[in-house]
């Protein structure tokens, strides 16, 4: 029962079916094995309930909630040791507002340490594993809530995503993955990444039940003052397929396989079966053009990505000393006390992070690397908000490929250049644009994604062009199969 | 003073006192001994914050901005000065830079000496920022008080344009009274909502730019005044010797203890601060009629309240200074005014005697017993003749001693100016019987002698006697011999 979508759980629900606490259970019990399977948990809240069943669409329905969102009275580790025992006193808006709809969190989902991964790979309680295939990633940072959400254990769990934590997951574990325009939901008590980057949004099976979530998740927060008014949007009421008459584009530069010396065969398929959806887009009445952008603007795509991300993550995560919350450090005076705490509490990869975030903000630096960062992301953004004054959607394939093997985990810059594929969904957190990865099929029996990205403020537009097109394949509302 | 030419800048932080809560966050901005009760989680940097600017505090600095004559950002921001202490709870603090970009850039403030000279200090900028909480190093502890985390600041830098601890004083007494005049602060430095750094240098004259040092942290007035003549001896001590050179670019630190400056660090060690924009804080404009509407607001400031007490109340020049310099001072003396005391008696006793009280005792002038009321009281019995001036002194030290209203000491001591004629008579008769020669010499032409009459008559009713009735009393008596 609990493997339906949002509204189909509803009449259930409404019909007297099925209880609140019947659901409650059944998401409880399918953590635990997904649990076993993925480890795509920090906490499972076994001693959830259900609730009364109102006419809210969400009312009564389980989910579940990254852990870097803050919970009043519920475990909020963010998947670090710097935080493994920090149980907050206060909940984040996005979670607020989602409870007063009367869904009942069950799980908190792991991920990489404090978002700053992209393999699912990095939390201090371990990997996780893709529903499909254990032996792959589920890719990250989302990687808990995208397993689960794959794996059925309900319909929708809470995501974050600063340059593709939601909408790579998303692709690799076969659903849909949507972050919004940024500050469209409040970030008010998500554990901060890179603050300029940093989006709330959601994973589900299906567009309409991400349309659903977002619309009880996002409203103008007077604790967040990057939060705006959309209280005129309604996502949900004004979901409709839109694709006929839509202009479209995607970058050449990604797609032209003359580009990529390491071709292999599932990147050609990948690319291929993106191709087919261009053509079943057009055969729907669509535009798709292709476009071509300055390669050089392209290049600096992953740099701006690491200078800015790793710039704010080193002051935003400063108030991680274990003075007033984490476990303190051991040492003789303060110093030896916090180096002790972040040296114990930090994985190397986050240090390595670290130091990069501070060696590009140093006086001395500043001018070469985090100005000019800033400004090559003005130049990148600019460009788009040009593009987006003729396109309706830049579309674009998801990856180079599918889900990665876990022996090829690695977070280093890869030479590689088919790399400048896995870095494209950033545009989207630069401009703040919203953004949606849905399901497009399989590569070797593995699902893959396609993404969609607007200007800023058209959520609506974005979330049509991709329900238009969900509704003409099959993938809508797909749970994971294990293939091996 | 001594034979160098002194350059001084200050920076002056003044904790902005008058907001309900604190600069970015809803923590509660308020004054307590109590500690770690105005805190919330924003204050405290728990995982998942956010700051939201407080709209107040940033009125009342761009009011400051107004009265300093400095150029106003038509957008403002915020940075991020990032640095590792346990009492900064992010990491990080919330402030403006570069001055270019605060809420004041640039402008000026004209300082009256108090011989009625005037000068100008040059600002270099004012920017608004928020504050750390407050460590307390015990023998083998540290303690952290959060309640002053996040509390809204106000740093005012000056140029290097002043060049005497004199007048350093006197421009930070002036401005810690427009904190107080224009309602944005109670800058009072006992709970430590004021703190000062400075930067000193010496040179042979007003062409050159010795090295600069810095002394960090000096929360009094006095101490500035203290920093300031010890660096100016420290260094020219070491001019003198010919060992300038020793004389580093560095920051030091005022030692109350020991009454000198130590060194901390110097220029080569000068922690980098890794400034960059507060991406929480969108940009935002400062809407030109709101600085028109903050602009009509600005209340009556020092120089124009000193102005007005002269014109119209009559009081010296002299006593207005001082009665300016801190708004309780002022609002005391009005308050006495008001009640219907001569404003010319009144400022005399609060200058006088209410100060000079206050200050022995070390108190703040709202804290002491005698009121404006029982003041007021005192000087008008005086004024109406009900008691003499010397019982007026009596009265005021023992309300002060007996913590009892004036009224009700007046009744027990039996203070009353003696005016009845038939005592008074009595008692001169008496003098003068016993006066016989001076008052040959009085006769004779020696008028000056009436002064001598009227003296033993005091001494004789141990002052109580009116003084103008114990003139005419005499001169008929004597006059009748």
């Amino acid at each position: 029962m609990i493997e339906h979508t949002i509204k189909e759980l509803h009449e259930e629900l409404k019909s007297g079916n099925v209880t609140s606490e019947e659901l409650v259970k059944e998401s409880l019990e399918k953590s635990h094995e997904v649990q076993e399977k993925c480890n795509a948990f920090v906490t499972i809240m076994d001693d959830a309930k259900g609730v009364e069943v109102t006419d809210d669409l969400l009312s009564g329905i389980p989910f579940g909630i990254k852990d870097n969102y803050s919970t009043k009275g519920i475990l909020s580790t963010g998947s670090s040791n710097t935080l493994k025992d920090y149980v907050p006193f206060f909940t984040a808006t996005a979670i607020e507002n989602l409870m007063k709809h009367g869904c009942v969190p069950v799980n908190k989902t792991a991920m990489d340490e404090f978002g700053m991964g992209g393999t699912g790979t990095t939390g201090h309680t371990g990997i996780q594993r893709n529903p499909w295939d254990t032996t792959r990633m589920c890719a990250g940072s989302s990687s808990g809530s995208a397993a689960a959400v794959a794996a059925g254990v309900y319909p929708f769990a809470t995501g974050s995503d600063t340059g593709d934590s939601i909408r790579k997951p998303a692709a690799f574990c076969g659903i849909v993955g949507y972050k919004p325009t940024y500050g469209m939901i409040s970030r008010y008590g998500l554990f901060p990444f890179a603050s300029s980057l940093d989006t709330c949004g959601v994973l589900t099976r299906s567009v309409e039940d991400a349309a659903i979530v977002v619309d009880a998740m996002k409203g103008k927060d007077p604790k967040d003052m990057t939060s705006w008014d959309s209280s005129n949007i309604h996502l949900y009421d004004d979901l409709k397929s839109d694709l006929s008459g839509k202009k479209l584009f995607y970058i050449k530069e990604f797609l032209d396989k003359e580009n990529y010396s390491s071709m292999d065969d599932e990147m050609s398929k990948h690319f291929d079966n993106f191709m087919e959806k261009v053509e079943l887009m057009r055969s729907l009445g669509a535009t798709v053009d292709e476009v071509s952008i300055d390669q050089n603007l392209l290049n600096a795509i992953p740099s701006i990505y690491q200078v800015i991300s790793c710039a704010e993550a080193t002051s935003n995560m400063s108030n991680l000393t274990g003075f007033s919350f984490g476990p303190r450090g051991e040492g003789n005076n303060y110093i030896e006390q916090m180096t002790d705490h972040r040296t114990k509490g930090f994985s190397s990869l986050i240090k390595r992070r670290f130091i990069i975030g501070s060696y590009v903000l140093q006086a001395v630096n500043q001018d070469r690397y985090f100005k000019n960062a800033q400004k090559a992301r003005r130049l990148l953004v600019d460009k788009f908000l040009e593009l987006f004054k003729s396109y309706d959607a830049l579309v674009m394939p998801v990856s180079s490929g599918v889900a990665k093997k876990f022996d090829a985990e690695k977070d280093i810059i890869s030479e590689d250049d088919r790399s400048a594929l896995e870095d494209h969904l950033q545009i989207g957190n630069f401009g703040g644009f919203p953004s949606i990865t849905i399901p497009d099929g399989f590569v070797n029996g593995l699902p893959v994604g396609i993404n969609f990205t607007t200007n800023r403020y058209e959520d609506q537009k974005v979330l049509n062009i991709a329900y238009a097109l969900e509704s003409h394949m099959e993938y809508k509302n797909q749970i994971a199969k294990e293939v091996k | 003073m001594g034979k160098y030419y002194v350059t001084i800048g200050l920076e002056m932080h003044c904790e902005v006192s008058r907001t309900n809560t604190k600069a970015f966050s809803s923590g509660r901005n308020e004054y307590t001994e109590e500690p770690n009760c105005n805190v919330s989680p924003v204050d405290m940097a728990f995982p998942g914050i956010l700051p939201v600017v407080n709209k107040e505090a940033v009125r009342m600095s761009i009011m400051m901005s107004q009265i300093l004559h400095s150029r106003i950002p038509e957008f403002m921001y915020f940075e991020r000065k990032n640095y590792y202490y346990p009492d900064l709870p992010k990491g990080y603090q919330i402030t403006q830079n570069p001055p270019e970009e605060c809420v004041g850039n640039g402008g000026y403030i004209d300082i009256e000496r108090e011989d009625g000279s005037t000068f100008r200090v040059d600002i270099d900028n004012l920017h608004l920022e928020e504050d750390a909480a407050q460590s307390t190093h015990l023998y083998d502890t540290t303690t952290i008080n959060y309640n002053r985390a996040g509390v809204p600041l106000l740093e005012l830098v000056t140029t290097p344009c002043l060049h005497s601890a004199d007048d350093a004083i006197t421009y930070l007494e002036y401005i810690r009274s427009i904190y107080q005049y224009a309602g944005i602060s109670d800058a009072d430095s006992k709970k430590g909502q004021i703190r000062c750094d400075v930067n000193i240098s010496i040179s042979d004259d007003e062409n050159t730019l010795g090295t600069k040092v810095e002394i960090k942290n000096v929360n009094s007035f006095s101490s500035v005044r203290d920093a300031i003549n010890y660096e100016i001896e420290r260094q020219s001590q070491l001019k003198d010797e010919g060992r300038y050179d020793e004389v580093e670019q560095e920051t030091r630190r005022w030692d109350e203890s020991s009454m000198s400056t130590v060194r901390m660090r110097s220029k080569v060690d000068a922690i980098d601060y890794k400034y960059f924009v507060e991406p929480n804080i969108p940009r935002f404009k400062i809407e030109e009629s709101w600085v028109e509407e903050i602009k009509k607001s600005i209340p009556e400031l020092p120089y124009e309240r000193k102005a007005k007490y002269v014109s119209e109340f009559g009081i010296t020049e002299y006593d207005a200074r001082i009665i300016i310099k801190d708004i309780e001072y002022a609002k005391y003396f009005e308050e006495c005014v008001r009640l219907g005391a001569d404003a010319k008696s009144a400022a005399n006793w609060f200058s006088s005697q209410v100060l000079g009280y206050i200050y022995k005792k070390d108190i703040a002038i709202t804290e002491t017993f005698m009121t404006p009321e029982r003041l007021a009281f005192i000087i008008k019995n005086i004024n109406e003749g009900t008691i003499s001036s010397k019982q007026g002194k009596e009265l005021f030290n023992l309300v002060l001693e007996r913590e009892e209203e004036p009224s009700k000491i007046m009744e027990t001591e039996g203070m009353k100016q003696m005016s009845d004629d038939s005592v008074l008579l009595d008692i001169i008769t008496k003098i003068l019987d016993n006066s016989p020669s001076q008052i040959e010499a009085y006769k004779n032409g020696k008028t000056n002698l009436l002064g001598f009459f009227v003296g033993q008559v005091m001494k004789e009713t141990r002052g109580t006697a009116n003084p103008g009735l114990v003139n005419k009393l005499l001169m008929e008596e004597i006059n009748k011999r």
